[in-house]
């Protein structure tokens, strides 16, 4: 307890990290169960369905797969370089997120008050586009150190693929950041609150259309993800820069693509979606929104327990009905006075981030895949002009309102 | 004996390895990835002093564009290992003894300067979170004819390339 006292900081930051990580690694993992369903059933399947009741169970399935795997290191390789890289990979995609803030509420930790984020810095935006700028490393070092073909014409790839779009992501968001004026994701959240005309949120999406359209784009091809994932294009490359990895080296690979999903997708909802703002006024009439995450939570309770039942597999009728008492518990604790107001935020945040996830889904069930030279004229010819005249538009409009 | 301090050592020692391994190592790629420990380092060190717009600045320009060409170049062109020559007379008998004599005046001013106070003022410094503003403050209106000289010269150097790359040979 004498470093608790000692430490205050240190040891509330320890202790978000650990919720944090926690809560991240679990997220991971069903999005890859997510992405297999919404897939699936773009493309009339089931999907993962026999290990656990509709594949519940088949992330955890999939890690002690990987956990078990022989791990193998190619005998040309560079050692040190390949057991980097992955390590890097991964570290870096999880270190972004400490920056992200969920929540305009101060909670108490032991005693200590604190916000919902882990490291609140005036200068977050450039420090979280500094962290995932070193991520590119990863995938270099890969490709090169595996010492064989196809990683390093996949590390070629995914490189220049990576460099490219980060001009215009980084390009798209200076908009944003000219009408908020600040890198701190707390004040320019705090500016997109309020709503035009009573009813319109104020939010950066709709005056910054196109920077979103291109930062949205942008991060698709900057997380080598469909229709730009031209360094993974299986019928070209096998497997791209991590070909040659195996057993856990490659599930952090995967992990860190998973993870760098979500960064962008929350810096999108921080910087055009309004972050944890609501999309309603917050006048007496709509007051019930209060009520909107515990009813959330019912009605998915309610909704587990009835299908159950209905449910075909016997694990299915045991589980979900289990599953759905307790998201009827977390739906009444979300009634409750001291939890109702800082939950808020939160579910908003996450509703939002959730449903960019979902968009990244869904694209991959729907697009093809660019040929590699339309890639890069894409994005050099296209993508950074728009961009461009986003930024100069913008400028333009901010200053002759400073008038 | 507190965080900071503990943060700084392993920055400074981290920063002094980078370097020798950027000069030692045979492998290109492993002299950059030493170069780029070299400024992470140093960036760690900007934060401690409370300046994270600098620190930011400071991976992202020099770790995250700069070195990143730089490592991407060395695997296009698959450069091999280094060849180890004699070292030349001169970098022997004038580059040591002057690399010695710089590394000693450097030691001796800073602890001139600053060997009295050092007690006081170790730990980390409270951040300003004005420090970006005063900055670009500075940036934007007393040397703004620098900052504009200095994005034309890069303006040249990109066309330079360009007309290099496009003369036909």
């Amino acid at each position: 307890m004498e470093f608790v006292t000692h430490h205050p900081v240190l040891v509330v930051s320890l202790i978000k990290i650990a919720i944090a990580l926690f809560v991240v690694m679990t997220a991971l993992a069903y999005l890859t169960w997510f992405e297999r369903k919404v897939v699936a059933r773009i493309q009339s399947r089931w999907g993962p369905y026999w290990v656990g009741p509709h594949g519940l169970l088949q992330p955890l399935a999939d890690g002690i797969k990987f956990l078990f795997k022989e791990d193998i290191v190619p005998p040309a390789a560079d050692k040190i370089s390949y057991v980097l890289a992955p390590f890097l990979a991964l570290a870096l995609a999880l270190t972004t997120l400490a920056l992200i803030p969920i929540g305009p509420a101060t909670i108490s930790i032991l005693g200590q008050p604190t916000q919902l984020v882990i490291s609140h810095s005036n200068v977050a935006l450039i420090l979280l586009f500094a962290i995932s700028s070193i991520g590119i490393y990863a995938v270099v070092l890969a490709g090169w150190s595996s010492n064989s073909k196809y990683p390093l014409m996949g590390g070629l790839r995914s490189s220049a693929q990576m460099i490219s779009y980060e001009v215009s992501l980084t390009l798209s968001v200076v908009g944003v950041l000219l009408i908020a004026g600040s890198f701190d994701f707390y004040d320019i959240v705090g500016g997109q609150s309020g709503h035009w005309a009573h009813f319109f949120p104020k939010w950066h999406i709709f005056p910054q259309i196109l920077g979103f359209i291109c930062y949205l784009t942008a991060a698709i091809a900057e997380t080598n993800r469909v229709p730009f994932d031209l360094p993974e294009a299986e019928t070209e490359l096998v497997a791209g820069f991590h070909t040659e990895y195996s057993s856990f080296k490659f599930a952090m690979f995967f992990m860190a693509e998973y993870a760098n999903m979500i960064t962008v997708s929350c810096l999108a909802t921080l910087l055009f979606l309004g972050g944890w703002l609501s999309p309603f006024p917050e006048t007496g009439a709509w007051r019930w929104q209060l009520y909107l995450p515990a009813a959330g939570l019912i009605i998915a309770g309610i909704g587990l327990i009835v299908g159950g039942l209905r449910g075909v597999q016997l694990s299915a009728k045991l589980v979900f009905p289990v599953l759905g008492i307790v998201c009827l518990g977390v739906g009444y604790l979300c009634t409750l006075p001291g939890v109702m107001p800082v939950i808020q935020g939160p579910f908003w945040f996450t509703a939002k981030v959730f449903f960019l996830l979902f968009f990244y889904v869904w694209a991959r069930g729907t697009l093809p895949r660019f040929r590699y030279d339309q890639l890069m004229s894409f994005g050099w010819k296209f993508l950074l002009p728009l961009s461009l005249i986003n930024l100069v538009v913008t400028s333009l409009v901010v200053v002759l309102r400073l008038r | 004996m507190n965080i900071a301090m503990l943060v700084f050592i392993a920055c400074g020692v981290m920063a002094i390895v980078g370097a020798l391994a950027l000069i030692l190592a045979r492998e290109p790629v492993h002299s950059a990835l030493a170069l780029v420990l070299v400024m992470i380092s140093l960036a760690i060190l900007y934060l401690l002093l409370g300046a994270a717009f600098i620190a930011a600045i400071q991976i992202l320009v020099y770790a995250g564009a700069i070195m990143v060409l730089f490592v991407f170049v060395i695997m296009l062109l698959n450069a091999g290992e280094e060849v180890r020559t004699n070292v030349s007379r001169l970098a022997k008998w004038v580059g040591l003894p002057l690399g010695v004599f710089f590394l000693v005046e450097m030691a001796y001013s800073l602890f001139r300067e600053y060997g009295n106070r050092a007690a006081a003022t170790s730990g980390a410094a409270a951040p300003d979170p004005r420090l970006t503003q005063q900055l670009s403050m500075k940036l934007f209106t007393e040397f703004v004819l620098p900052f504009e000289l200095t994005s034309i010269l890069i303006l040249i150097a990109v066309l330079g390339a360009l007309v290099l790359a496009k003369r036909e040979s």
